[in-house]
């Protein structure tokens, strides 16, 4: 009887299970295959290799001279000191105030007088992408019809962010392949075809990929002529400190454009210059004519941000608005972040040093101008693949190197994958 | 209304002499005559006004904005019922001990670093995830046929499955109970898909319209897709019977719709993470297809890390593959990959079975101090005897009791009394304890026999 009721019990789980579910296929069987991410799938191949020379040249994640991540000392303090508080409830939709007020002031400058009157429409994002994102939304609603011009090349993702926002993308010059510098008349060039009003995607300092910056003399013209045309300048901003060590440097393409009275947008990430990369802390700002409209601007971004995530993340926030808000700690975090800039400044002479002393018959000073995390070789995609394919070196096919990867112990070791392989070029 | 330009000091004219110099130079190397009018302006000159000028400021958010508003109040006997955050009897915010102690651990290991997750998050939680929501013994889990994301809490899990349907799914309708949680219309629209809706609360019974519910969901066109409350249903409470869940189960398979749950409250509603978990396991145990969102943000507290998971439960592991790495592809031009410090904790407590043990009895605790001021509620109502029949109060399950009180009625209850709860009469059992109990009765009291 036990048997039978239990057997028949089965059967019926097995047809109830079946019924309205037999005769219907999968919904999603059509679905291609995702390419991997050019950059992060990088990471992957190189971690599924087993060589033991291998180096990671991909992602942009800064690693020691011993090519291990680094947790900064002040990050470390701030988690002491936030561990265990009250502090997991929601934030606003727009974030932490504070480390909203910190990130403004690190960008618009300590006394800005943008931040006394009020006239920034700020939110917490999540980290660089997720401000950029949040902007290309709010662009796409309130300029339906805009387009966003982005320097070739760019990162990557940047495409990716504009279109699935609804934006399309133009592009205008920006790399030089011949001098491994900046086109800068073909920038400007650009810049003045544009229609009057265009909305221009730039790189506040360390250029990503190419690692290419204009000078400031550059900034300058860039920033008059943008101004003649009436376009609206957005700033992407994840190197600042990184670039040269000194925060207030690497914001000078920002304070011109201040100074010269641009309304700018501003997308400012944390995830490199404070090594808080997963925690994903960030902050979108839009400077406005006033106070006023600088209220209904974050409200507008927050209309945004809350069918996205709600409210963001707290423990980073905490950890940015705890070392910026003190004193002490900031003072460490800016010593903290020099070290970080100076050691790749380093790696940047060393490889380069390396490749003359091997007698590469192609110029490298492209290695010490170009300033950040990224390099931009001059390799061919054939040439970075013979670079994985018989040296385990691994890097985006686009050429670029992210110095970070490099260390004492391997700079020799990339220099000469990079003079084999080039040599014959 | 314009700010003074700073320019620089000494080489000021100079240097911007220079500029327009060379600016001039692009001008006329490749120009008509008429660009040397626009040459000779000042660089401040032809300064526009904001591109953004045209902006209202938008609405407060109903929801998060009711708690702005109870911050504003100065009365020492207002009461915040509105946004879904846990209070405990002394209306203070929770912090659970296995969250406390697993922190803890996390600030003094040393050998953690805070490098880029990969873009569907950490591996482990993702797999936990799936285990406690549709069980560790799952056939659909076993089989490799279900693939997790890492989210931000539900609301980020909703937008990108909203995405991914969007982009991949031939079916552009999300049905969605009426009422529901406010947010879901915005996320899914900004998704890219059209929401309908289906009839769910009955205002005169204050309970199921499961006729209505049946009826809706048995005219949407075939392949449309379905969003359940897997449990504790928000705003109003009511969720269906099991009974009920097999009929609304077996007319979705019939027809070909797609379930997408949203499970913001696994362990909250009933104290138990099985038993609530019951609807979403019975749609599994079908064979069929659908979608999970997540959230920890109310049952591990966690609130404001926002953790949360999607998972897709496909026909196959090869579809489940594909499937993931469209999810991807949504994920990173949102906001690259999640963040990783709610996802450990999480990880770190189910893993662990002391952890897991001491989290379903804080969790427990927590669903019986809810449970017990529904019953205080009521008993406070009766007392008073203030009319209607209030038992919906401690039929309905879960944070949140849709009271079937009006606008006005809870525009005088905040004006009068101090309460702050959302205009369609919800409120947030979590925000009562037994001291406030009998302030809020007072109020309801009030709202309900006063002259209209």
């Amino acid at each position: 009887m036990a048997i039978r009721n239990s057997l028949s019990g089965q059967l019926l789980r097995r047809s109830s299970a079946v019924s309205g579910a037999r005769f219907i296929s999968s919904w999603f069987r059509s679905i291609e295959p995702a390419p991997k991410d050019p950059i992060l799938g990088v990471t992957e191949a190189f971690l599924a290799d087993q060589s033991p020379n291998k180096v990671n040249v991909g992602v942009g994640a800064y690693r020691d001279d011993n090519g291990k991540p680094v947790v900064l000392e002040c990050v470390r303090e701030a988690e002491r000191r936030i561990a265990g508080s009250q502090f997991m409830e929601y934030l606003p939709i727009g974030g932490s105030v504070k480390m909203v007020e910190e990130s403004l002031k690190l960008a618009y400058g300590e006394n800005s007088e943008f931040i006394k009157d009020k006239r920034i429409g700020a939110v917490q994002a999540l980290s660089g992408t997720g401000a950029c994102r949040i902007f290309a939304a709010f662009q796409h609603r309130f300029h339906p019809t805009s387009q966003i011009y982005i320097p070739v090349p760019t990162w990557a993702n940047h495409h990716n962010i504009w279109r699935d926002a609804g934006v399309p993308m133009k592009t205008f010059r920006y790399y030089h392949p011949e001098s491994r510098g900046l086109d800068f008349s073909g920038l400007m060039e650009d810049i003045k075809n544009a229609p009057d009003g265009s909305f221009f995607l730039l790189h506040a300092c360390a250029h990503n990929p190419t690692g290419v910056d204009p000078s400031e003399e550059q900034w300058r013209e860039i920033s008059s002529l943008i101004k003649v045309k009436g376009h609206f300048p957005f700033f992407d901003m994840a190197y600042q400190g990184f670039a040269s060590g000194d925060p207030e440097r690497d914001a000078k393409a920002i304070r011109i454009f201040l100074e010269d009275g641009h309304l700018i947008g501003l997308a400012q990430s944390y995830a490199k210059n404070m090594g808080l990369y997963g925690q994903r802390v960030g902050c979108l700002s839009v400077l406005c004519e006033d106070e006023k409209q600088a209220v209904a601007v974050k409200s507008q971004l927050q209309l945004l941000a809350r069918p996205m995530y709600s409210n963001p993340p707290v423990h980073g926030a905490l950890i940015v608005s705890t070392v910026l808000g003190d004193p002490e700690l900031k003072n460490l975090w800016l010593k903290e972040v020099k070290v970080m800039a100076d050691r790749i400044i380093g790696m940047r002479a060393t490889l380069r040093e390396n490749l003359e002393k091997l007698g590469s018959p192609l110029p490298w000073q492209h290695i010490t101008n170009q300033i950040g995390m990224f390099c931009y070789s001059g390799l061919t995609p054939e040439q970075v693949d013979r670079m994985t394919n018989e040296f385990h070196i691994y890097m985006t096919r686009n050429g670029r190197i992210s110095m970070a990867g490099l260390n004492t112990g391997n700079v020799g070791y990339v220099a000469n994958a990079i003079h084999e392989i080039t040599k014959s070029a | 209304m314009r700010p003074p330009v700073i320019f620089q000091t000494t080489p000021s004219s100079s240097s911007s002499d220079r500029r327009l110099n060379t600016l001039a130079k692009h001008f006329l190397e490749t120009d008509s005559d008429n660009n040397r009018n626009v040459m000779s302006a000042a660089p401040t000159a032809s300064h526009g006004d904001s591109v953004f000028a045209h902006l209202v400021r938008a609405p407060e958010d109903p929801i998060l904005g009711v708690t702005l508003a109870y911050n504003k109040d100065p009365s020492p006997v207002k009461l915040n019922l509105g946004v879904g955050a846990y209070r405990t009897e002394e209306g203070k915010p929770l912090v659970l001990n296995v969250v406390r102690r697993v922190e803890q651990q996390l600030v003094n290991d040393l050998a953690r670093n805070k490098e880029y997750l990969p873009i569907t998050g950490v591996a482990e939680f993702n797999k936990l995830s799936a285990q406690l929501i549709f069980g560790a013994d799952s056939p659909a889990i076993r089989e490799g046929r279900v693939t997790t994301v890492q989210c931000l809490s539900g609301t980020g899990s909703l937008r990108v499955g909203g995405e991914f349907l969007a982009k991949h799914y031939h079916q552009r309708t999300i049905y969605l109970p009426q009422p529901t949680w406010g947010n879901h219309p915005k996320v899914f629209t900004l998704a890219g898909l059209t929401v309908k809706t289906y009839r769910y609360y009955a205002p005169a019974t204050r309970g199921l319209d499961f006729q209505g519910l049946i009826e809706d969901l048995g005219a949407a066109p075939s392949g449309s897709v379905v969003l359940l409350h897997a449990c504790a249903h928000n705003p109003t409470g009511v969720d269906p019977t099991p009974e009920q869940w097999e009929e609304i189960r077996k007319l979705i398979r019939s027809k070909a719709l797609l379930p997408f749950f949203d499970s913001a409250y696994q362990g909250f509603a009933s104290g138990s993470l099985d038993k609530d978990a019951q609807p979403v396991r019975s749609f599994v145990a079908d064979g069929g297809e659908l979608l999970m969102a997540q959230s920890y943000a109310k049952n591990m507290g966690l609130y404001g890390e926002r953790v949360g998971a999607l998972s897709i439960v496909c026909k196959s592991a090869d579809v489940a593959s594909k499937v993931e790495s469209q999810l991807k592809l949504v994920i990173r031009p949102m906001y690259s990959s999640p963040p990783i410090h709610g996802a450990t904790i999480v990880a770190a407590v189910l893993k662990d079975s002391n952890l897991f043990n001491e989290w379903t009895i804080e969790l427990k605790g927590m669903a019986d101090r809810i449970i017990s001021m529904r019953q205080q509620l009521f008993d406070a109502l009766r007392a008073r005897g203030t009319p209607g029949d209030w038992s919906h109060i401690i039929k309905q399950i879960g944070m949140f009791t849709f009271t079937g009180l009006n606008s006005e009625q809870v525009s005088f209850m905040t004006k009068e009394y101090h309460i702050y709860m959302t205009s369609d009469g919800r409120i947030s059992m979590a925000g009562l304890s037994a001291k406030t109990v009998p302030h809020l009765a007072d109020a309801i009291h009030a709202a309900v026999t006063k002259a209209v």
